[in-house]
Protein backbone atom coordinates (compact mmCIF):
# COMPACT_ATOMS: atom_id res chain seq x y z
CA UNK A 1 0.00 0.00 0.00
CA UNK A 2 1.21 3.46 -0.89
CA UNK A 3 -0.46 6.19 1.10
CA UNK A 4 -0.20 9.95 1.36
CA UNK A 5 -1.95 11.61 4.25
CA UNK A 6 -2.75 15.31 4.54
CA UNK A 7 -0.19 16.23 1.90
CA UNK A 8 0.40 19.94 1.41
CA UNK A 9 2.99 21.48 -0.89
CA UNK A 10 3.35 25.26 -1.05
CA UNK A 11 5.32 27.31 -3.54
CA UNK A 12 5.61 31.03 -2.82
CA UNK A 13 2.48 31.04 -0.65
CA UNK A 14 0.37 29.26 -3.29
CA UNK A 15 -0.62 25.72 -2.42
CA UNK A 16 0.11 23.28 -5.26
CA UNK A 17 -1.71 20.58 -3.33
CA UNK A 18 -3.43 21.04 0.00
CA UNK A 19 -4.40 18.51 2.62
CA UNK A 20 -4.60 15.73 0.07
CA UNK A 21 -5.21 12.13 1.07
CA UNK A 22 -4.26 9.36 -1.26
CA UNK A 23 -4.16 5.58 -1.15
CA UNK A 24 -2.99 3.19 -3.83
CA UNK A 25 -3.28 -0.55 -3.26
CA UNK A 26 -1.06 -3.28 -4.56
CA UNK A 27 -2.68 -5.13 -7.44
CA UNK A 28 -4.59 -2.05 -8.54
CA UNK A 29 -4.17 0.47 -11.33
CA UNK A 30 -4.66 3.93 -9.83
CA UNK A 31 -4.92 6.89 -12.15
CA UNK A 32 -4.49 10.55 -11.21
CA UNK A 33 -6.48 12.87 -13.46
CA UNK A 34 -6.96 16.61 -13.66
CA UNK A 35 -6.30 19.58 -15.85
CA UNK A 36 -2.89 21.24 -16.20
CA UNK A 37 -1.70 22.66 -12.91
CA UNK A 38 -4.19 20.63 -10.86
CA UNK A 39 -1.33 19.18 -8.82
CA UNK A 40 -1.05 15.73 -10.43
CA UNK A 41 2.70 15.72 -10.89
CA UNK A 42 3.26 17.37 -7.51
CA UNK A 43 1.30 14.55 -5.87
CA UNK A 44 3.26 11.93 -7.78
CA UNK A 45 6.57 13.56 -6.84
CA UNK A 46 5.54 13.46 -3.18
CA UNK A 47 4.58 9.79 -3.47
CA UNK A 48 7.93 8.93 -5.05
CA UNK A 49 9.83 10.73 -2.30
CA UNK A 50 11.41 13.18 -4.74
CA UNK A 51 9.54 16.08 -3.16
CA UNK A 52 9.20 16.44 0.59
CA UNK A 53 5.73 17.81 1.34
CA UNK A 54 5.53 20.91 3.54
CA UNK A 55 3.17 18.95 5.74
CA UNK A 56 1.72 15.47 5.67
CA UNK A 57 3.34 12.09 5.27
CA UNK A 58 3.87 9.40 2.68
CA UNK A 59 4.15 5.75 3.62
CA UNK A 60 5.03 2.77 1.49
CA UNK A 61 3.99 -0.64 2.81
CA UNK A 62 3.05 1.02 6.13
CA UNK A 63 6.52 2.48 6.63
CA UNK A 64 7.11 6.21 6.32
CA UNK A 65 9.37 7.07 3.39
CA UNK A 66 11.90 8.62 5.79
CA UNK A 67 12.29 5.23 7.48
CA UNK A 68 13.33 3.54 4.26
CA UNK A 69 16.93 3.41 3.16
CA UNK A 70 16.97 5.02 -0.30
CA UNK A 71 18.38 1.90 -1.92
CA UNK A 72 15.90 -0.36 -0.19
CA UNK A 73 13.02 1.81 -1.38
CA UNK A 74 14.43 1.80 -4.90
CA UNK A 75 14.10 -1.99 -4.97
CA UNK A 76 10.32 -1.88 -4.43
CA UNK A 77 9.28 1.32 -6.16
CA UNK A 78 10.27 2.57 -9.58
CA UNK A 79 9.39 5.85 -11.27
CA UNK A 80 9.11 6.80 -14.91
CA UNK A 81 9.13 10.56 -15.40
CA UNK A 82 8.56 12.59 -18.54
CA UNK A 83 11.83 14.40 -18.21
CA UNK A 84 14.35 11.57 -18.32
CA UNK A 85 16.99 13.14 -20.48
CA UNK A 86 20.00 11.20 -21.61
CA UNK A 87 22.38 12.78 -24.05
CA UNK A 88 25.18 10.22 -23.84
CA UNK A 89 25.38 7.33 -26.30
CA UNK A 90 24.41 4.43 -24.06
CA UNK A 91 23.14 1.23 -25.63
CA UNK A 92 19.46 0.55 -24.88
CA UNK A 93 20.50 -2.49 -22.83
CA UNK A 94 22.82 -0.32 -20.71
CA UNK A 95 20.01 2.14 -19.97
CA UNK A 96 17.76 -0.70 -18.83
CA UNK A 97 20.68 -2.04 -16.76
CA UNK A 98 20.80 1.30 -14.90
CA UNK A 99 17.57 0.11 -13.29
CA UNK A 100 19.60 -2.63 -11.61
CA UNK A 101 21.78 -0.07 -9.80
CA UNK A 102 20.04 -0.58 -6.42
CA UNK A 103 20.68 -4.33 -6.59
CA UNK A 104 23.97 -5.99 -5.79
CA UNK A 105 23.73 -8.69 -8.45
CA UNK A 106 21.49 -10.47 -10.95
CA UNK A 107 21.69 -8.37 -14.06
CA UNK A 108 20.91 -10.52 -17.06
CA UNK A 109 17.51 -12.05 -16.33
CA UNK A 110 15.60 -8.97 -15.09
CA UNK A 111 16.96 -6.86 -17.94
CA UNK A 112 16.02 -9.40 -20.62
CA UNK A 113 12.60 -9.85 -19.09
CA UNK A 114 11.95 -6.10 -18.82
CA UNK A 115 12.99 -5.47 -22.40
CA UNK A 116 10.79 -8.29 -23.67
CA UNK A 117 7.78 -6.81 -21.83
CA UNK A 118 7.81 -3.73 -24.07
CA UNK A 119 9.18 -5.27 -27.30
CA UNK A 120 12.60 -3.72 -26.83
CA UNK A 121 14.71 -6.81 -27.44
CA UNK A 122 15.31 -5.99 -31.11
CA UNK A 123 16.62 -2.58 -29.99
CA UNK A 124 18.90 -3.89 -27.23
CA UNK A 125 22.15 -2.93 -28.93
CA UNK A 126 20.92 0.30 -30.50
CA UNK A 127 22.37 3.65 -29.41
CA UNK A 128 19.80 5.30 -27.12
CA UNK A 129 20.40 8.76 -28.59
CA UNK A 130 19.27 7.55 -32.04
CA UNK A 131 15.87 6.31 -30.78
CA UNK A 132 12.55 8.04 -31.39
CA UNK A 133 10.68 9.66 -28.51
CA UNK A 134 8.41 6.67 -28.11
CA UNK A 135 11.27 4.17 -28.14
CA UNK A 136 13.05 6.22 -25.49
CA UNK A 137 9.98 6.23 -23.29
CA UNK A 138 9.68 2.46 -23.63
CA UNK A 139 13.34 2.15 -22.69
CA UNK A 140 12.70 4.03 -19.45
CA UNK A 141 9.61 1.93 -18.83
CA UNK A 142 11.72 -1.21 -19.18
CA UNK A 143 14.36 0.32 -16.90
CA UNK A 144 11.69 0.81 -14.23
CA UNK A 145 10.46 -2.78 -14.61
CA UNK A 146 14.00 -4.13 -14.29
CA UNK A 147 14.45 -2.03 -11.16
CA UNK A 148 11.57 -3.68 -9.25
CA UNK A 149 11.91 -7.13 -10.85
CA UNK A 150 12.24 -9.04 -7.57
CA UNK A 151 9.44 -7.17 -5.77
CA UNK A 152 7.25 -7.67 -8.81
CA UNK A 153 7.78 -11.40 -8.83
CA UNK A 154 6.97 -11.58 -5.13
CA UNK A 155 3.64 -9.89 -5.83
CA UNK A 156 4.48 -6.49 -4.39
CA UNK A 157 6.15 -3.30 -5.57
CA UNK A 158 4.94 0.02 -6.95
CA UNK A 159 5.36 1.56 -10.36
CA UNK A 160 4.80 5.32 -10.59
CA UNK A 161 4.25 6.72 -14.07
CA UNK A 162 4.13 10.41 -14.95
CA UNK A 163 2.28 10.67 -18.26
CA UNK A 164 3.83 7.47 -19.55
CA UNK A 165 2.00 7.66 -22.86
CA UNK A 166 2.69 11.28 -23.83
CA UNK A 167 5.02 10.52 -26.73
CA UNK A 168 3.75 7.07 -27.66
CA UNK A 169 1.64 6.24 -30.69
CA UNK A 170 -1.72 4.56 -30.26
CA UNK A 171 -0.41 0.99 -30.35
CA UNK A 172 2.40 1.65 -27.90
CA UNK A 173 0.16 3.67 -25.55
CA UNK A 174 -2.02 0.61 -25.18
CA UNK A 175 0.97 -1.71 -25.04
CA UNK A 176 2.58 0.18 -22.16
CA UNK A 177 -0.62 0.51 -20.17
CA UNK A 178 -1.69 -3.07 -20.93
CA UNK A 179 1.68 -4.28 -19.73
CA UNK A 180 1.29 -2.30 -16.48
CA UNK A 181 -2.28 -3.54 -16.11
CA UNK A 182 -1.24 -7.18 -16.55
CA UNK A 183 1.43 -6.74 -13.91
CA UNK A 184 -1.17 -5.51 -11.44
CA UNK A 185 -2.66 -8.99 -11.64
CA UNK A 186 0.60 -10.27 -10.13
CA UNK A 187 0.24 -7.82 -7.24
CA UNK A 188 2.05 -4.76 -8.58
CA UNK A 189 0.56 -1.40 -7.64
CA UNK A 190 0.53 1.11 -10.51
CA UNK A 191 0.02 4.83 -10.01
CA UNK A 192 -0.18 6.79 -13.25
CA UNK A 193 -0.75 10.43 -14.10
CA UNK A 194 -2.73 10.40 -17.33
CA UNK A 195 -4.32 13.00 -19.58
CA UNK A 196 -6.46 10.78 -21.74
CA UNK A 197 -9.91 10.06 -20.32
CA UNK A 198 -10.52 7.11 -22.62
CA UNK A 199 -7.26 5.44 -21.66
CA UNK A 200 -8.13 6.04 -18.03
CA UNK A 201 -11.58 4.53 -18.48
CA UNK A 202 -10.04 1.49 -20.11
CA UNK A 203 -7.26 0.72 -17.65
CA UNK A 204 -7.95 2.40 -14.28
CA UNK A 205 -9.32 0.52 -11.29
CA UNK A 206 -9.33 3.60 -9.10
CA UNK A 207 -9.24 7.25 -10.09
CA UNK A 208 -8.24 10.38 -8.20
CA UNK A 209 -9.57 13.49 -9.90
CA UNK A 210 -7.68 16.61 -8.82
CA UNK A 211 -8.54 20.25 -9.24
CA UNK A 212 -6.48 23.15 -7.89
CA UNK A 213 -4.62 20.95 -5.49
CA UNK A 214 -7.57 19.25 -3.87
CA UNK A 215 -9.27 15.96 -4.61
CA UNK A 216 -12.54 16.57 -6.42
CA UNK A 217 -13.56 12.94 -6.57
CA UNK A 218 -12.03 9.56 -6.01
CA UNK A 219 -13.16 6.00 -6.23
CA UNK A 220 -13.73 3.25 -8.78
CA UNK A 221 -13.27 4.40 -12.37
CA UNK A 222 -16.92 3.94 -13.28
CA UNK A 223 -18.07 6.29 -10.55
CA UNK A 224 -15.55 9.11 -11.06
CA UNK A 225 -15.69 9.25 -14.84
CA UNK A 226 -19.07 10.93 -14.96
CA UNK A 227 -19.73 13.85 -17.31
CA UNK A 228 -20.91 16.21 -14.55
CA UNK A 229 -17.83 15.59 -12.37
CA UNK A 230 -15.43 15.75 -15.30
CA UNK A 231 -16.98 18.95 -16.65
CA UNK A 232 -16.37 20.58 -13.30
CA UNK A 233 -12.77 19.35 -13.11
CA UNK A 234 -11.78 20.32 -16.63
CA UNK A 235 -13.98 23.47 -16.91
CA UNK A 236 -15.36 22.38 -20.26
CA UNK A 237 -18.61 20.62 -20.98
CA UNK A 238 -17.87 16.94 -21.37
CA UNK A 239 -20.32 14.29 -22.44
CA UNK A 240 -20.06 10.60 -22.89
CA UNK A 241 -20.30 9.61 -26.52
CA UNK A 242 -20.57 6.10 -27.75
CA UNK A 243 -18.72 6.63 -30.99
CA UNK A 244 -15.04 6.45 -30.30
CA UNK A 245 -12.13 4.48 -31.63
CA UNK A 246 -10.82 1.75 -29.42
CA UNK A 247 -8.17 -0.88 -29.57
CA UNK A 248 -9.23 -4.49 -29.17
CA UNK A 249 -7.12 -6.65 -26.97
CA UNK B 1 32.58 -9.52 -28.67
CA UNK B 2 30.06 -8.22 -26.18
CA UNK B 3 30.26 -4.78 -24.70
CA UNK B 4 31.06 -5.82 -21.17
CA UNK B 5 34.15 -7.85 -22.06
CA UNK B 6 35.25 -5.02 -24.35
CA UNK B 7 35.19 -2.66 -21.36
CA UNK B 8 37.33 -5.03 -19.29
CA UNK B 9 39.82 -5.51 -22.12
CA UNK B 10 40.34 -1.77 -22.59
CA UNK B 11 40.66 -1.29 -18.84
CA UNK B 12 43.35 -3.97 -18.76
CA UNK B 13 45.20 -2.77 -21.87
CA UNK B 14 45.35 0.84 -20.68
CA UNK B 15 46.33 -0.19 -17.17
CA UNK B 16 49.35 -1.89 -18.78
CA UNK B 17 50.10 1.19 -20.87
CA UNK B 18 50.90 3.19 -17.72
CA UNK B 19 53.98 1.20 -16.56
CA UNK B 20 55.12 0.94 -20.19
CA UNK B 21 55.13 4.68 -20.79
CA UNK B 22 56.61 5.16 -17.31
CA UNK B 23 59.71 3.14 -18.22
CA UNK B 24 60.01 4.70 -21.69
CA UNK B 25 59.72 8.23 -20.30
CA UNK B 26 62.43 7.50 -17.73
CA UNK B 27 64.83 6.20 -20.36
CA UNK B 28 64.50 9.08 -22.85
CA UNK B 29 66.50 12.29 -22.44
CA UNK B 30 69.93 13.87 -22.75
CA UNK B 31 71.50 11.06 -20.74
CA UNK B 32 70.48 7.84 -22.50
CA UNK B 33 69.38 5.08 -20.17
CA UNK B 34 68.31 1.71 -21.50
CA UNK B 35 64.80 0.67 -20.38
CA UNK B 36 66.38 -2.54 -19.11
CA UNK B 37 68.54 -0.62 -16.67
CA UNK B 38 65.58 1.24 -15.19
CA UNK B 39 64.48 -1.43 -12.67
CA UNK B 40 67.99 -1.72 -11.23
CA UNK B 41 68.24 2.06 -10.89
CA UNK B 42 64.84 2.31 -9.23
CA UNK B 43 65.81 -0.40 -6.71
CA UNK B 44 69.08 1.44 -6.02
CA UNK B 45 71.26 -1.40 -7.33
CA UNK B 46 72.88 0.55 -10.13
CA UNK B 47 76.58 1.31 -10.11
CA UNK B 48 76.27 4.27 -12.48
CA UNK B 49 75.88 7.26 -10.19
CA UNK B 50 75.27 9.76 -13.02
CA UNK B 51 72.31 7.80 -14.32
CA UNK B 52 71.08 7.30 -10.79
CA UNK B 53 71.14 11.04 -10.14
CA UNK B 54 69.45 11.92 -13.43
CA UNK B 55 66.68 9.38 -12.93
CA UNK B 56 66.20 9.85 -9.19
CA UNK B 57 66.34 13.64 -8.99
CA UNK B 58 65.17 14.84 -12.38
CA UNK B 59 63.25 12.34 -14.46
CA UNK B 60 61.39 10.33 -11.86
CA UNK B 61 59.64 13.30 -10.22
CA UNK B 62 58.83 14.75 -13.62
CA UNK B 63 57.36 11.51 -14.96
CA UNK B 64 55.37 10.96 -11.77
CA UNK B 65 54.05 14.53 -11.95
CA UNK B 66 53.05 13.91 -15.57
CA UNK B 67 51.22 10.69 -14.70
CA UNK B 68 49.37 12.33 -11.79
CA UNK B 69 48.46 15.47 -13.72
CA UNK B 70 47.28 13.56 -16.79
CA UNK B 71 45.11 11.29 -14.66
CA UNK B 72 43.78 14.26 -12.67
CA UNK B 73 42.76 16.26 -15.74
CA UNK B 74 41.24 13.34 -17.64
CA UNK B 75 39.28 12.03 -14.65
CA UNK B 76 37.94 15.46 -13.66
CA UNK B 77 36.93 16.02 -17.27
CA UNK B 78 35.08 12.69 -17.35
CA UNK B 79 33.36 13.28 -14.00
CA UNK B 80 32.39 16.89 -14.76
CA UNK B 81 30.98 15.91 -18.15
CA UNK B 82 28.85 13.32 -16.37
CA UNK B 83 27.74 15.76 -13.69
CA UNK B 84 26.91 18.57 -16.11
CA UNK B 85 25.46 15.95 -18.47
CA UNK B 86 27.34 17.73 -21.16
CA UNK B 87 30.25 16.40 -23.19
CA UNK B 88 31.87 19.85 -23.39
CA UNK B 89 32.58 20.27 -19.70
CA UNK B 90 36.38 20.29 -19.75
CA UNK B 91 38.08 21.98 -16.78
CA UNK B 92 40.04 24.14 -19.22
CA UNK B 93 37.15 25.14 -21.45
CA UNK B 94 34.62 25.99 -18.76
CA UNK B 95 37.13 28.13 -16.87
CA UNK B 96 37.96 25.97 -13.84
CA UNK B 97 41.65 25.85 -14.75
CA UNK B 98 41.71 29.63 -15.24
CA UNK B 99 40.08 30.16 -11.86
CA UNK B 100 42.63 27.88 -10.25
CA UNK B 101 45.48 29.59 -12.11
CA UNK B 102 44.26 33.00 -10.98
CA UNK B 103 44.23 31.91 -7.35
CA UNK B 104 47.69 30.38 -7.76
CA UNK B 105 49.02 33.53 -9.43
CA UNK B 106 47.61 35.62 -6.60
CA UNK B 107 49.37 33.38 -4.13
CA UNK B 108 52.68 33.68 -5.99
CA UNK B 109 52.55 37.46 -6.13
CA UNK B 110 50.98 38.34 -2.81
CA UNK B 111 51.58 35.14 -0.87
CA UNK B 112 54.94 36.30 0.50
CA UNK B 113 53.02 38.74 2.70
CA UNK B 114 51.47 35.85 4.65
CA UNK B 115 53.97 33.05 4.01
CA UNK B 116 56.02 33.79 7.10
CA UNK B 117 52.94 33.11 9.26
CA UNK B 118 52.72 29.52 8.07
CA UNK B 119 54.89 26.65 9.31
CA UNK B 120 57.54 25.84 6.65
CA UNK B 121 56.38 22.21 6.49
CA UNK B 122 53.05 23.32 5.05
CA UNK B 123 54.30 25.86 2.50
CA UNK B 124 54.42 23.40 -0.46
CA UNK B 125 50.69 22.85 0.04
CA UNK B 126 49.66 26.52 -0.01
CA UNK B 127 49.89 26.82 -3.77
CA UNK B 128 47.78 23.70 -4.57
CA UNK B 129 45.30 24.59 -1.85
CA UNK B 130 44.75 28.12 -3.12
CA UNK B 131 44.46 26.76 -6.67
CA UNK B 132 41.93 24.26 -5.28
CA UNK B 133 40.00 27.14 -3.73
CA UNK B 134 40.01 29.04 -7.00
CA UNK B 135 38.92 25.95 -8.94
CA UNK B 136 36.17 25.16 -6.43
CA UNK B 137 34.74 28.69 -6.57
CA UNK B 138 34.77 28.68 -10.36
CA UNK B 139 33.09 25.27 -10.55
CA UNK B 140 30.32 26.35 -8.19
CA UNK B 141 29.85 29.58 -10.12
CA UNK B 142 29.68 27.76 -13.47
CA UNK B 143 27.22 25.28 -12.02
CA UNK B 144 24.97 28.09 -10.73
CA UNK B 145 25.09 30.04 -13.98
CA UNK B 146 24.57 27.22 -16.46
CA UNK B 147 22.12 25.02 -14.56
CA UNK B 148 18.63 25.78 -15.68
CA UNK B 149 15.55 23.71 -14.92
CA UNK B 150 17.46 20.56 -14.21
CA UNK B 151 19.95 20.64 -17.04
CA UNK B 152 22.86 22.63 -18.36
CA UNK B 153 22.55 24.44 -21.62
CA UNK B 154 25.71 23.88 -23.66
CA UNK B 155 25.84 27.44 -24.98
CA UNK B 156 25.52 28.98 -21.51
CA UNK B 157 28.14 26.61 -20.16
CA UNK B 158 30.66 27.55 -22.84
CA UNK B 159 29.91 31.27 -22.77
CA UNK B 160 30.17 31.37 -18.99
CA UNK B 161 33.49 29.55 -19.32
CA UNK B 162 34.76 32.08 -21.86
CA UNK B 163 33.69 34.99 -19.66
CA UNK B 164 35.31 33.52 -16.56
CA UNK B 165 38.51 32.64 -18.41
CA UNK B 166 38.72 36.18 -19.80
CA UNK B 167 38.11 37.67 -16.35
CA UNK B 168 40.68 35.42 -14.71
CA UNK B 169 43.14 36.18 -17.54
CA UNK B 170 42.64 39.92 -17.10
CA UNK B 171 43.22 39.80 -13.36
CA UNK B 172 46.25 37.56 -13.84
CA UNK B 173 47.43 40.19 -16.36
CA UNK B 174 47.17 42.89 -13.70
CA UNK B 175 49.26 40.71 -11.39
CA UNK B 176 52.06 40.68 -13.95
CA UNK B 177 52.48 44.44 -13.47
CA UNK B 178 53.09 44.14 -9.75
CA UNK B 179 55.12 40.94 -9.99
CA UNK B 180 58.90 40.82 -9.64
CA UNK B 181 60.94 39.42 -12.53
CA UNK B 182 61.19 36.03 -10.94
CA UNK B 183 57.45 35.91 -10.22
CA UNK B 184 56.79 37.02 -13.78
CA UNK B 185 58.65 34.02 -15.20
CA UNK B 186 56.58 31.72 -13.01
CA UNK B 187 53.37 33.44 -14.08
CA UNK B 188 54.15 33.25 -17.78
CA UNK B 189 54.66 29.54 -17.72
CA UNK B 190 51.11 29.05 -16.48
CA UNK B 191 49.52 30.26 -19.65
CA UNK B 192 51.00 27.33 -21.59
CA UNK B 193 51.64 24.69 -18.99
CA UNK B 194 54.83 22.81 -18.27
CA UNK B 195 56.08 19.93 -16.16
CA UNK B 196 59.52 21.57 -15.82
CA UNK B 197 58.91 22.59 -12.21
CA UNK B 198 58.72 18.95 -11.12
CA UNK B 199 60.48 18.18 -7.87
CA UNK B 200 59.88 15.69 -5.09
CA UNK B 201 58.08 18.43 -3.17
CA UNK B 202 55.65 19.18 -5.99
CA UNK B 203 55.09 15.46 -6.66
CA UNK B 204 54.29 14.82 -2.99
CA UNK B 205 51.89 17.77 -2.79
CA UNK B 206 50.19 16.81 -6.05
CA UNK B 207 49.87 13.16 -5.05
CA UNK B 208 48.37 14.16 -1.69
CA UNK B 209 45.61 16.09 -3.52
CA UNK B 210 45.15 14.02 -6.67
CA UNK B 211 45.15 10.44 -5.38
CA UNK B 212 42.27 10.89 -2.86
CA UNK B 213 40.33 12.81 -5.52
CA UNK B 214 40.84 10.00 -8.06
CA UNK B 215 39.69 7.36 -5.57
CA UNK B 216 36.56 9.37 -4.71
CA UNK B 217 35.67 9.99 -8.35
CA UNK B 218 36.20 6.34 -9.33
CA UNK B 219 33.81 5.27 -6.59
CA UNK B 220 31.10 7.58 -7.98
CA UNK B 221 30.92 5.74 -11.33
CA UNK B 222 27.56 4.09 -10.72
CA UNK B 223 26.06 7.26 -9.28
CA UNK B 224 27.31 9.30 -12.25
CA UNK B 225 25.63 6.85 -14.62
CA UNK B 226 22.35 7.39 -12.78
CA UNK B 227 22.89 11.16 -12.70
CA UNK B 228 22.97 11.13 -16.50
CA UNK B 229 19.25 10.32 -16.38
CA UNK B 230 18.61 13.39 -14.24
CA UNK B 231 18.92 14.25 -10.57
CA UNK B 232 15.38 13.15 -9.74
CA UNK B 233 15.91 9.84 -11.56
CA UNK B 234 19.15 9.23 -9.67
CA UNK B 235 17.17 9.77 -6.48
CA UNK B 236 14.52 7.27 -7.59
CA UNK B 237 17.28 4.73 -8.17
CA UNK B 238 18.36 5.07 -4.55
CA UNK B 239 21.31 7.43 -4.99
CA UNK B 240 21.82 10.71 -3.17
CA UNK B 241 22.28 13.25 -5.98
CA UNK B 242 23.38 16.05 -3.64
CA UNK B 243 26.14 13.87 -2.22
CA UNK B 244 27.37 12.87 -5.68
CA UNK B 245 27.29 16.48 -6.82
CA UNK B 246 29.32 17.64 -3.84
CA UNK B 247 31.89 14.86 -4.20
CA UNK B 248 32.37 15.44 -7.92
CA UNK B 249 32.70 19.22 -7.62
CA UNK B 250 35.08 19.14 -4.63
CA UNK B 251 37.21 16.23 -5.90
CA UNK B 252 37.49 17.68 -9.43
CA UNK B 253 38.43 21.12 -8.10
CA UNK B 254 41.05 19.47 -5.87
CA UNK B 255 42.56 17.43 -8.70
CA UNK B 256 42.50 20.30 -11.19
CA UNK B 257 43.74 22.78 -8.58
CA UNK B 258 46.76 20.66 -7.69
CA UNK B 259 47.70 20.03 -11.30
CA UNK B 260 47.31 23.71 -12.23
CA UNK B 261 49.35 24.81 -9.21
CA UNK B 262 52.46 22.96 -10.39
CA UNK B 263 51.97 22.48 -14.13
CA UNK B 264 49.95 25.50 -15.21
CA UNK B 265 46.94 25.35 -17.49
CA UNK B 266 47.18 22.30 -19.74
CA UNK B 267 44.23 22.40 -22.08
CA UNK B 268 42.12 19.81 -23.88
CA UNK B 269 43.26 16.75 -21.88
CA UNK B 270 40.03 16.66 -19.87
CA UNK B 271 37.98 17.09 -23.02
CA UNK B 272 39.64 14.79 -25.52
CA UNK B 273 40.38 11.75 -23.36
CA UNK B 274 36.86 11.04 -22.06
CA UNK B 275 35.61 11.48 -25.64
CA UNK B 276 38.05 8.99 -27.05
CA UNK B 277 37.06 6.48 -24.36
CA UNK B 278 33.35 6.97 -25.01
CA UNK B 279 34.01 6.15 -28.65
CA UNK B 280 35.73 2.93 -27.55
CA UNK B 281 33.46 1.61 -24.79
CA UNK B 282 30.49 3.97 -24.45
CA UNK B 283 29.68 6.27 -21.55
CA UNK B 284 29.58 3.78 -18.64
CA UNK B 285 31.29 5.79 -15.87
CA UNK B 286 32.23 2.71 -13.88
CA UNK B 287 34.79 2.08 -16.64
CA UNK B 288 35.06 5.55 -18.14
CA UNK B 289 36.54 7.09 -14.99
CA UNK B 290 39.32 4.55 -14.28
CA UNK B 291 40.18 4.18 -17.98
CA UNK B 292 40.38 7.99 -18.22
CA UNK B 293 42.91 7.93 -15.38
CA UNK B 294 45.11 5.41 -17.22
CA UNK B 295 44.79 7.01 -20.65
CA UNK B 296 45.25 10.54 -19.28
CA UNK B 297 48.38 9.51 -17.40
CA UNK B 298 49.78 7.72 -20.45
CA UNK B 299 49.05 10.47 -22.97
CA UNK B 300 50.20 13.41 -20.89
CA UNK B 301 53.46 11.64 -20.06
CA UNK B 302 53.92 10.86 -23.78
CA UNK B 303 53.21 14.51 -24.63
CA UNK B 304 55.86 15.52 -22.11
CA UNK B 305 58.40 13.21 -23.78
CA UNK B 306 57.73 15.15 -27.02
CA UNK B 307 57.84 18.50 -25.20
CA UNK B 308 61.32 17.89 -23.86
CA UNK B 309 62.85 16.12 -26.87
CA UNK B 310 61.58 17.87 -30.04
CA UNK B 311 63.64 21.03 -29.61
CA UNK B 312 66.24 19.62 -27.18
CA UNK B 313 68.18 21.00 -25.38
CA UNK B 314 65.40 23.62 -25.17
CA UNK B 315 61.89 22.64 -24.14
CA UNK B 316 58.40 23.25 -25.51
CA UNK B 317 55.58 24.05 -23.07
CA UNK B 318 53.44 20.90 -22.88
CA UNK B 319 50.32 23.01 -23.39
CA UNK B 320 51.45 23.61 -26.97
CA UNK B 321 51.49 19.87 -27.68
CA UNK B 322 48.10 19.18 -26.07
CA UNK B 323 46.54 22.14 -27.89
CA UNK B 324 48.03 21.08 -31.23
CA UNK B 325 46.32 17.72 -30.86
CA UNK B 326 43.31 18.77 -28.81
CA UNK B 327 42.09 21.89 -30.60
CA UNK B 328 41.57 20.24 -34.02
CA UNK B 329 39.85 17.36 -32.24
CA UNK B 330 37.57 19.82 -30.47
CA UNK B 331 36.68 21.49 -33.78
CA UNK B 332 35.96 18.12 -35.35
CA UNK B 333 33.69 17.36 -32.40
CA UNK B 334 31.77 20.62 -32.82
CA UNK B 335 31.37 19.89 -36.50
CA UNK B 336 30.14 16.38 -35.87
CA UNK B 337 27.62 17.34 -33.20
CA UNK B 338 26.62 20.73 -34.55
CA UNK B 339 22.93 20.09 -34.06
CA UNK B 340 23.31 18.88 -30.50
CA UNK B 341 24.57 22.11 -28.97
CA UNK B 342 21.56 24.32 -29.54
CA UNK B 343 20.09 23.31 -26.22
Amino acid sequence: MLTGSHLTVKRSSRALISDLNFTAHGGEFTVILGRNGAGKSTLLRCLSGELKPDSGQVACQNRLLAEWKPRELARVRAVVTQSSALSFPFKVREVVELGRAPHPANLEEPVEWAMSQVDLLPYADRDYTTLSGGERQRTHFARALAQIYEALHQGSGFLLLDEPTSSLDLAHQHQALRCAKELTQQGLGVVAVLHDLNLSAKYADTIYLLDEGICLANGPAGRVLEPTVLSRAYRVPIQKGCEMFDVFN
Amino acid sequence: MNLSSKKWIWLFVLALAVPTVFVIALSIGAVKVSPLEIPAILWGQSTDSLKETVIGNIRLPRVLLGLLTGAALAVSGAALQGLFRNPLADPGIIGISSGAALAAAGTIVFGSIVFHLIPPLLTPFILPLSAFGGGLLTTLLIYRVSWHEGRTVAATLLLAGIALSALAGAITGIFTYVATDEQLRTLTFWSLGSLASASWVSVTATAACVLPALICLTREGRALNAMLLGEAEAGHLGFDPERTKTIVIVASALAVGASVAFCGVIGFVGLVIPHVIRLLIGPDHRFLVPIAAFLGATLLTSADILARTIVAPAELPIGIITALVGAPFFLWLLLKQRGAFTG
